[in-house]
């Protein structure tokens, strides 16, 4: 048994045997031609590129028919590689400068552009690269008379290459690949990006020891989620590896009924399962794992990997599109949260000695109107193009949030004198996640309509231990009984007052903490998509009678090890 | 009387940045005007009817660029294209 490691590019589990896809090397000859065959070799590249354009259609359209519109665009930008203008004459001069056949012009334009890209620092762009070498790959096997190799599949099997271009991708019959290897490639690569969207696993950047190891018709296991492969596994191996299949495929199967279904326990009381989202590309993963909503939007993407704050007009954009696509079900957006381990470099923060406990999220917004309120003005002004809520995070007292609601009203009665449009009953709510509110969640509960528990940081503070400091990273537990308890003390105090609480942090996600949350009466579990139909499924099968019983247990334990262990016990 | 250059400086908001598929709406777009059309970013400059120069450019967010257009629709061109940027590019994001 041979065990190599990759990157796992897409999810899920293959055992099969193996198909390596040859890469048809192709000799092209380098010939030097007289002048007077230089318009020959022009028109003989004119001809080859309308019949490289003329399969491209081709296979876009079939692409759009078994992937969609969208995967098959990639033959569109293919098809504008064929029309460039400046890749066309570089491929003519080639013939009529330096006196090159067709098939040489083309290989040696194709080749600079692919070396530019992949000395790019961006990792999409220099995947990019092997884009036009595709399409280049293409017109010189018309050039050389070479028929397009279409790889026919007779059997399921595991695919094995160097790299997968889209052309290649297309080709296969997809019905019949089990799982996708390469060894190169990263997360964003085509092979990556198909197979996700295909449903099928992979493992890409596999390296030389890959091809070095790769026959026709080896048993294999791959798996997607660890990228991990295995070349002619041992028994043992393979029966933990079918076990695995075998489970994943009934999960998969079982947790797919629950994704049209409304959360509720045994006895048919609802809960909320929603999502977390860090930017708009997570907005369909949670739609399609049955999020009710999105409990915690994180602004700060909009805010990163640049040099200016964001306007008011990109906020406002990103926030209607939130909205919109989510429609009646509720979008929580949490206002910016930077400092502490996030930084924005160009807003020039001074180095602390506490980041976490020094000068980030409300912090920030209460001390800077040019920060707060353009995106409040945002999220406000798209607030009426669905249900979007707004909540303040790292909230310690009740001054804060009284400040931070007032400037909340400013900007509205801006909004209202220059006639714009909005949600004017909006629902404000408010993060958990410091131990001195929740001290006084009482008074915090009569002036927002909701909570949000913040596990991560709720737990940091709680127990006094850095969360991003790994030597320590087994203290930062939920199941700590101060943190436990902190929970049902803020759920309490909020009912009390007749609001709800949600929680949004790692902790709502818990498989085993959930029943837990449940007896406490947590009213919303705020999760990543992955986790959502899992959840609906724990939460499926306790009544709240049961988890209340338990949590009053779970109540009594004096350690965060006694917890754990009893969480597990009355796993169901 | 018809403007015969036109500049604008745009940012780009979107996550991917100009690249794949925004890209190739943009040269699509650039390809319908007659005008000699430019992109400028970092001093380098590029045909913007070019799906491999503007991807060499390797813009991403947060980047400026100035569109330059010269010929007769030169307005209408960059009008066009600095609106793609703002308004739908801003809404496309990959995957």
């Amino acid at each position: 048994m041979i065990l190599v490691k990759g990157i796992a590019a897409s999810p899920g589990i293959a055992i099969g045997k193996t198909f390596v896809k040859k890469d048809h090397k192709i000799e092209i000859d380098k010939k030097n031609i007289s002048e007077d065959q230089v318009d020959k070799e022009i028109e003989k590249l004119h001809s080859a590129l309308a019949e490289a354009k003329e399969s491209l259609q081709k296979l876009k359209e079939q692409t759009a028919e078994k992937m969609g519109e969208e995967k098959a665009e990639i033959f569109g930008a293919h098809l504008l590689i064929l029309d460039d203008p400046e890749v066309i004459p570089a491929f003519e001069d080639k013939i009529k400068d330096d006196k090159l056949n067709a098939a040489a012009a083309v290989k040696e334009v194709v080749d600079e552009y692919a070396a530019m890209f992949s000395a790019m620092e961006d990792e999409y762009l220099r995947e990019r690269g092997s884009d036009i070498k595709d399409v280049g790959m293409r017109v010189v096997k018309i050039l050389l008379g070479v028929e397009a190799i279409s790889d026919k599949l007779d059997k399921e099997v595991v695919i094995i290459a160097e790299d997968l271009t889209p052309s290649d991708t297309a080709q296969f019959d997809t019905d019949k690949v089990l799982a996708f290897l390469t060894k190169d490639g990263s997360r964003t690569s085509h092979t990556a990006i198909m197979a996700r969207s295909l449903g099928i696993p992979a493992v890409v950047g596999l390296g030389s020891k890959l091809i070095e190891k790769a026959e026709d018709n080896i048993e294999i296991i791959v798996d997607g989620n660890s990228g991990k492969v295995y070349f002619s596994p041992d028994e043992s191996t393979l029966e933990e590896y079918k076990e695995k299949l075998a489970e994943y495929k009934a999960e998969q199967k079982r947790l797919e009924t629950y994704q049209d279904k409304k959360a509720k326990t045994k006895d048919g009381t609802e809960v909320e399962v929603v999502g977390n989202m860090g930017n708009v590309n997570d907005i369909n993963p949670i739609l399609e794992n049955g999020g009710e909503g999105v409990g915690l939007f994180r602004t700060e993407f909009l805010y990163m990997d640049r040099n200016q704050l964001p306007t008011e007009e990109e906020q406002f954009k990103v926030y209607k599109e939130a909205a919109e696509k989510m429609g009646d079900k509720p979008v929580i957006i949490r206002t910016l949260d930077v400092g502490g381990d996030k930084d924005l470099p160009y807003l020039d923060f001074p180095e602390e000695m506490n980041p976490f406990l020094g000068y980030r999220a409300i912090r920030v917004c209460l001390e800077r109107d040019d920060i707060f309120k353009p995106q409040l003005r945002a999220i406000l002004r798209a607030s009426q193009y669905g249900n979007l809520k707004i909540m303040f995070p790292m909230i310690s007292s009740l001054e804060e949030l009284d400040e931070a609601k007032l400037i909340v009203e400013d900007v509205k009665k801006e909004l209202k004198e220059e006639g714009q449009q909005f949600n004017k009953d909006i629902d404000i709510g408010m993060m958990i996640e410091i131990p001195s509110a929740v001290m006084i969640a009482d008074y915090l509960a009569q002036e927002v309509d909701f909570f949000s528990i913040g596990t991560n940081d709720l737990i940091q503070y709680t127990v006094a231990v850095d969360r991003t400091n790994e030597k320590i990273a087994s203290m930062h537990t939920p199941y700590h009984p101060a943190v436990l308890r902190l929970i049902k003390m803020t759920i309490d105090a909020a009912h009390k007052e007749g609001i709800w609480v949600g929680m949004c942090g790692e902790a709502a996600g818990d498989e085993y903490l959930i029943p837990y949350l449940l007896g406490v009466g947590l009213d919303e579990f705020s999760m990543s998509a992955v986790s959502i139909l899992k959840t609906k499924e724990i939460l499926s099968k306790w009544t709240v009678e049961e988890a209340q019983k338990e949590a009053e247990k779970i109540l009594k334990l004096k350690s965060d090890t006694a917890v754990k262990s009893y969480l597990k016990t009355i796993e169901k | 009387m018809i403007r015969l250059v036109e500049e604008k400086k745009v940012i780009i908001t979107n996550k991917t940045g100009l690249h794949a598929r925004p890209a190739a709406q943009f040269v699509q777009k650039a390809g319908k005007f007659d005008s000699k059309i430019e992109i400028i970013f970092e001093e380098k400059e590029v045909n913007a009817k070019s799906i491999m120069g503007v991807m060499s450019l390797g813009v991403g967010r947060g980047n400026e660029i100035v569109i330059r257009a010269e010929g007769d629709d030169a307005s209408e061109a960059v009008k066009e294209l600095v609106d793609f940027i703002e308004v739908e590019m801003a809404k496309e994001d990959e995957e």
